[in-house]
């Protein structure tokens, strides 16, 4: 590794716009507090679904596991067909092989975590072939995790040359760089490797594993817009955004899209831009469309537990 | 009725237009006539007169309230002073007791309240209800706290009420200014009576039923309403101890004049016309939202409105470029919608008063910005404008405007900045926006203002003192330094 380059990087990342946490989080709460009400809310509830990348990411996760959560996905609500499909299933590299068999034909993608998920504490061969080997397997996304330990320690390089690396060995698959936001400590920390990730070629910015809390909120959220915001003014390149972890209800749901309408705007409200990393938050939103409907809040048990 | 953007049609199904929210008024009861309320009951005007309050979004009445003239003045007077002989000597416990009381039932009815003051005054719901009646409580709470603590707080005096205080406020925080000016007053032992604004009169008098639900004795708080000449009459009335007097500079110096000489006590809380300074190493995104929260807040209508933005040169393009795009997503529309951020100027004359020096900006060559925006037509409106190639010399840049009205200013050193904010007749508060936190403290030294923020904008908070310096006036409100003014202190 290059000296000069490390030092170089440094200043860069020690130039970065700072955030104050005050305000960005009074921001956030303040966008949190948008009323959303009927017509409004049944579209958002629906943008929501298919922004959805509907996670099992579990020790436990077996082929009959995430078979039922392809059917889940595909078609959310048996009684409602009207109710449109996620945008992908994310699992882990070894359920890559059963998710693609039970989404052939359908528009969900399939997306794996790769890289020594969720702590990235490998060797870089190891995650370079992990990553090789999920898209071969079938995997149209990859979630990979940069290394803390390195970003903490002021090891921009190794950080930035890893992302390199990886959206190399991922080819043509959509790489998400996951920042692990809650290890990081500071807004000013997630607006650097914000910055680093977009840099080093990410197609997408990702909060969190899910394995940490707090994982995804508001106001960390809201400091990756900005980041990308201004990334896409100065470079001409639209980098899309995944908060995932914690996001449980379909009320968080719709604060997280207002955010992104009212700082990213409409451009971002599609799911090529804007994804949701969730696995109980379905069933949520489902409930609240039906309520919508209905008039009425059904019980739990009219809704698939998967 | 947020703004409405052009856009192309490939984009247009993926705008999220919020549904209307608006905020329930069916639990609210205005009545058609309000009285003066003296001696702790409504009585009809010896006037005979009523004048209409209108709700400035729609032009509609919504009610009548009575003009208070000479022997009104003198009845509400004399009926606190009457109660002052009892209200001073009563023990500081009680007395606590009654404003904690206030305190609870202002948190009670804190819905009502929100929604009537957004009616009477045109401010946005989302501020009436987080902002307004919440800090109102909030004062009457603090203050309550103090009534049995004089003595500590003022070791080795002795503290003593001063009598009955003449109080005017403005129409920009009806019911929180109120709170500013009543709270401190009774906390320290004297009586009050209050006169609410002509345009925002609402408010007040339902917080005379409040004082009447407190079972507040008789006569210590007396609310009478009417327009400029009731105001005088109150503020020039001999047996008036203390005249507070919050809103404009020219109200304020003749108030000034009139009281000299008579051995009254006053403060005044005047206009401004505060900088607003981003240096080149601020949080920008954040400078952006206090920039937007200091400027368009309650649609400017703030005295201590961030109405020149002075930006560092280097910084200046990527923070207005930032600055435009905030500014196109501010929704304007029905002030009792929940997500609306601009409501309605409170009066016709005040919109034109905005007019008018919007137009002298344009005609004195600085370049306006305004969103692409649909105001409603009825009611009184004016889109969130933003100046920029303003320099000292503008009006824009030299007269409070008291609306959603930006003028913006470059500078180019740490000096040329202090120069330019303090540049000003007024000196109510300022805002420094910068990481350094040795700039920040050198900033606050060198500023001639009363308050300062750092890094945030338009913060109060019932503990911390608030006054200005030069023509915003003299006094300070709020904290321990709000009890000074209305205590002897031998």
């Amino acid at each position: 590794m290059a000296i000069s380059s490390l030092v170089h990087l440094g200043s860069i990342m020690g130039g970065v716009r700072t955030v104050d946490q005050v305000g960005v989080e009074e921001r956030a709460a303040s966008l949190g507090k948008r009323s959303i009400k009927k017509a409004s809310k049944v579209w958002a509830l629906e943008l929501a679904i298919r922004m959805m990348d509907l996670t099992t990411l579990e020790g436990a996760d077996t082929p009959g596991k995430v078979a039922a959560l392809c059917s889940k996905g595909i078609r959310p609500d048996p009684a409602d067909p009207s109710v449109p499909s996620v945008a992908a299933i994310c699992v882990y590299p070894a359920m890559i092989r059963p998710a693609v068999e039970h989404l052939r034909g359908t528009d969900v993608l399939v997306a794996s975590v790769a890289t020594a998920f969720p702590s990235g504490q490998t060797f870089l061969d190891v995650k370079l072939a992990e990553t090789k080997e999920a898209v071969a397997a079938g995997a149209d996304e990859i979630d990979m995790v940069i290394d803390r330990g390195a970003f903490l320690s002021g090891d921009y390089q190794k950080v930035y040359d890893e992302i390199v690396a990886i959206k190399e060995a991922a080819g043509a698959a959509h790489l998400k760089v996951i920042l692990e936001t809650g290890e990081l400590g500071t807004y000013d920390n997630v607006r650097r490797a914000s910055v680093l990730a977009m840099t080093a070629g990410a197609d997408f910015i990702k909060t969190s594993t899910g394995k940490i809390n707090p994982a995804a909120t508001p106001p960390v959220t809201l400091v990756m817009m900005e980041a990308i915001r201004d990334f896409h003014r100065e470079t001409g390149r639209a980098v899309g955004l995944k908060p995932a972890g914690g996001i449980r209800t379909a009320k968080q749901a719709v604060q997280y899209l207002v955010l992104l309408y009212e700082t990213l705007g409409p451009e971002w409200m599609t799911p090529e831009r804007f994804r949701i990393g969730a696995s109980s938050l379905l069933n949520d939103c489902l409930m609240q469309l039906a309520k919508e409907r209905t008039g009425a809040y059904q019980s739990g048990d009219y809704f698939t537990l998967d | 009725m947020a703004l409405t953007k052009r856009r192309d049609t490939a984009l247009a199904k993926q705008s999220f237009d919020y549904a209307p929210a608006p905020e329930a008024v069916d639990h609210v009861k205005i009545a058609d006539r309000y009285g003066l309320f003296i001696g702790g009951k409504f009585v009809e005007p010896k006037s005979g007169k009523h004048f209409p309050t209108i709700n400035p979004a729609t032009e509609a009445v919504l009610s009548h309230v009575a003009e208070a003239l000479a022997a009104d003045v003198d009845r509400a007077v004399e009926a606190a002073s009457r109660a002052q002989q009892s209200w001073g000597r009563l023990s500081p416990s009680r007395r606590a007791r009654y404003i904690l009381r206030i305190s609870r039932i202002l948190q009670e009815r804190a819905r009502e309240l929100a929604v009537v003051e957004t009616m009477d005054g045109g401010k946005p719901i989302k501020e009436s209800r987080d902002v307004d009646i919440p800090l109102a409580a909030a004062h009457f709470f603090y203050y309550g706290g103090w009534a049995d603590k004089l003595e500590w707080a003022f070791p080795n005096r002795s503290p003593r009420p001063i009598g009955v205080c003449g109080q005017v406020i403005p129409w920009n925080f009806p019911l929180l200014m109120l709170a500013w000016k009543i709270a401190p007053a009774l906390a320290a032992g004297n009586t009050v009576v209050l006169k609410p604004a002509e345009t925002t009169p609402l408010t007040a008098l339902l917080f005379a039923e409040i004082c009447q639900q407190a079972e507040l004795p008789p006569g210590v708080v007396n609310i009478i309403t009417g327009a400029g000449k009731t105001g005088s009459l109150l503020v020039q009335h001999p047996d008036v101890r203390k005249v507070a007097f919050t809103g404009s500079t020219e109200v304020g110096k003749l108030i000034q004049r009139s009281t000299a000489g008579s051995g009254k006590r006053l403060t005044l809380e005047l206009g401004g016309k505060a900088a607003n300074v981003v240096f080149d190493d601020a949080p920008l995104d954040q400078a952006v939202e206090g920039i937007v929260n200091g400027i368009y807040f309650n649609q400017g209508h703030v005295c201590c409105a961030g109405s020149r933005l002075l930006v560092q040169e280097s910084v200046a393009g990527a923070l207005l470029e930032k600055l435009r795009r905030r500014v196109d997503t501010l929704r304007l529309g029905d002030p009792l919608d929940k997500n609306t951020d601009i409501g309605a100027i409170n009066s016709k004359a005040q919109l034109e008063k905005i007019e008018g020096l919007v137009e002298s900006g344009r005609e004195e060559g600085a370049e306006i910005y305004q969103p692409p925006c649909e105001l409603p037509a009825k009611g009184f409106w004016f889109p969130p404008t933003i100046f920029t190639g303003v320099s000292q010399s503008h009006r824009i840049a030299r007269e409070e405007i008291f609306g959603p009205v930006l003028s913006v200013l470059t500078f180019r050193t740490p000096a040329e900045a202090v120069e330019k904010a303090n540049n000003t007749p007024y000196g109510l508060s300022a805002g420094v926006w910068t990481e350094k936190g040795s700039r920040i403290l050198w900033m606050t030294q060198q500023l001639r203002a009363g308050v300062v923020w750092a890094n945030t904008y338009n913060r109060f908070d019932p503990t911390s003192p608030f006054g200005g310096y030069k023509e915003s006036g003299f006094g300070r409100e709020g904290g321990l330094h709000g009890l000074i003014p209305y205590l002897e202190l031998n």
